[in-house]
């Protein structure tokens, strides 16, 4: 029944939980409920991704209407690997955050935030399962809207201008992908992808289809956050809850990623995007602009929410530099720092959530001589950092090896060396904080902090051990990332 | 004058009255697209999202009409019917489109307790002040 179901059950599990959150009424069973719910879904994501593994793509007729005419949820390797990512983050957040939100959430609101919570894991991992490009549109919503909550759900009141600027460009976003799925339905009169995919064949040449595909870019880098259109990001994920900015900044843009790599792989196909319309120098210049630009702005943020947010925009320059470069070892470093990035951002905000917990501040004034008084934390927080940055023996390495090892592929030895002085930068961002937390004594008159209680360490710090663990053995990240782009470039392993 | 004539004496014209939905919906989402830049207001910005956003339900419900094409049907003699799946796409999205103006105006009284005012600049405004 499970086995039969798996696929179905992993989207409708949260979607289901969530309003059941709202009937409960005490804290106690509401948190329970959720985490039960979440390592639920993050152990369905691993038998998909077992089963996977074993069989090759999978696919389920919702309601047992065939598909292309009805709705298909559609796994292979690459959305199996995002589904991983979801799940899992979402698990270890949902362990993480009792108490936290308990002080950051008004008591009152403390049952919508985790509904808002399951709903947003819901949409996320409806987003990496469906294979119709409609369903995708209608799963992006859920999540996006169920972040816009959880955004101004922050105790600063500048959480409520960050949630509405984001609903904005996040409704415009996802309202150019729907035209863009409009203009493919209209040539191919299909909205399954894997369908679509062949039928496109026909109608490559139509201005129709050339618009559809400038819509689809344009909206998902829009949801992506790719430079230039970051200007949402940084005030939404600064001045959310701690573990919003958290959940969001390691799973929201990662599955937009996802989709953008589905779109140009399986339904466009490589010798369109890449070929024809010679997208490598659309995305390529944009995302080295971003790289560079968002971790030099980064180093110059005194908050270091909003650091690590800049930081991300830097990171998702990583993803799509790596998918602009469009060879398999390319396309392995985008898949893969998809997957490594969620892990390091997920340790660090988690850390800067603890942080919060104890201070109540993430201002570096605040951080001074923070590493005597909560040594975990602040190492945790190093770990992520040292990632950020591509320290050997870190997850942060693998992916900017095979980035650079893709780049020097193609010939491109200034990306390379771009590359490699963006760390430098982005060793001066996390240097700070260190300096500050390890080097300063604490300020005068504050009260002492003492480390976060044991229910925050043990997920915060197994994220952190987690980015070690897949910094040293790559079969499980950087194999299935290879195996992955191989499948999308139709190139046999 | 009937239309066939006219058309043969302007070939242009197809293109400019033979599609006029698509000229509805273009005009329609840069109005809408053009309120979302350039007004400071959050309610203007909604409804202009709003307007946007129905130039999309326009160009996928007109897409799927067919010249002669009755609802579809089933009953003798009503061989061609338009096809229903736009449609009931924008069902969806009109449902969507109505929850994120719900959350944006929830989230636009918000912004006016805290700041008591809705207009985007004077907001930037009061937060750059220290």
């Amino acid at each position: 029944m499970i086995q039969e179901h798996l696929l179905v059950l992993q989207v409708v599990l949260p979607l289901v939980a969530s309003p059941i959150v709202l009937l409960l009424r005490r804290r106690q069973v509401i948190t329970g409920f959720t985490l039960l719910v979440s390592w639920a879904t993050f152990a369905l994501s691993l038998m998909i991704l077992a089963r996977v593994m074993d069989e090759g793509t999978l696919s389920y007729a919702m309601g047992d209407w065939r598909p292309p005419l009805g709705i298909e949820y559609r796994v292979d390797l690459l959305n199996a690997f995002v589904l991983v990512l979801v799940s899992g983050i979402g698990a270890f957040v949902a362990w993480f955050s009792p108490r936290s939100v308990d002080l950051e959430i008004r008591h009152r609101a403390y049952g919508y935030f985790y509904a808002m919570f399951l709903l947003c894991l819901a949409g996320s991992l409806g987003i990496a399962i469906t294979g119709d490009m409609f369903n995708v549109f209608v799963f992006l919503e859920i999540s996006a809207l169920s972040s816009y909550v959880l955004i101004s759900m922050g105790k600063d009141r500048r959480a409520l201008p960050a949630a509405y600027r984001y609903l904005i460009m996040g409704t415009i976003g996802a309202t150019f992908f729907l035209i863009g799925v409009g203009l493919i339905y209209q040539m191919t009169g299909t909205l399954n992808m894997a369908d679509a995919a062949v039928r496109l064949d026909d109608v490559k040449g139509t201005r129709t289809i050339l618009a559809a595909f400038g819509f689809i870019t344009v909206g998902m880098a829009l949801k992506i956050a790719l430079f230039p259109l970051h200007l949402w990001l940084p005030n939404a994920y600064g001045y959310a809850p701690s573990v919003v900015s958290a959940f969001i900044a390691a799973t929201s843009t990662k599955v937009s990623v996802y989709v953008l790599i589905r779109f140009f792989l399986t339904v466009f196909g490589y010798d369109f995007a890449f070929g024809e319309q010679n997208l490598m120098w659309v995305l390529l210049p944009l995302a080295l602009i971003g790289i560079v630009t968002a971790s030099l702005v980064a180093v110059f943020q005194n908050d270091i929410k909003r650091m690590l947010a800049y930081s991300s925009v830097a990171q998702i320059g990583y993803m799509v530099l790596g998918i602009s470069l469009a060879s398999v070892t390319g396309l392995t470093g985008g898949i893969v720092h998809l997957f490594n990035h969620g892990l390091m951002k997920g340790a660090l905000f988690l850390a800067m959530g603890a942080i919060f917990f104890r201070v109540g501040s993430v201002h570096i004034d605040d951080l001074k001589g923070i590493g005597k008084r909560m040594p975990i934390t602040t190492a945790t927080f190093v770990v992520g950092g040292l990632g950020l940055i591509g320290v050997p023996m870190t997850v942060g390495f693998i992916s900017k090896w095979y980035l650079v090892l893709a780049a020097l592929e193609s010939g491109l030895y200034w990306v390379a060396g771009l590359i490699l002085l963006s760390s430098l930068i982005a060793v001066a961002y996390v240097w700070r904080v260190v300096e500050v937390a390890y080097f300063e004594d604490p300020p005068e008159g504050r009260e002492e902090v003492s480390e976060a209680p044991l229910a925050m360490l043990i997920p915060m710090v197994s994220l952190a051990l987690l980015t070690i663990v897949f910094g040293v053995t790559t079969d499980y990240t950087a194999g299935v990332a290879k195996a992955a782009a191989q499948m999308l470039l139709g190139i046999g392993s | 004058m009937d239309f066939a004539a006219l058309v043969e004496q302007y070939p242009a014209l197809t293109e400019i009255v033979g599609r006029y939905n698509y000229w509805i919906v273009i005009v329609l989402m840069m109005t809408g697209f053009y309120i979302v830049i350039a007004r400071d207001n959050m309610v203007k910005k909604l409804i202009g999202l709003n307007i946007f956003q129905t130039s999309v339900f326009l160009l996928y419900i007109s897409m799927g009409k067919i010249r002669g094409g009755t609802p579809p049907i089933e009953a003798a003699g009503y061989e061609i019917y338009s096809n229903p799946i736009p449609s009931v796409l924008i069902l969806t999205a009109i449902v969507v489109g109505v929850a994120t103006t719900s959350v944006g105006l929830a989230l636009v009284v918000r912004i006016h307790d805290e700041y008591g005012t809705v207009e985007s600049d004077e907001v930037d405004l009061q937060d750059n002040e220290p």
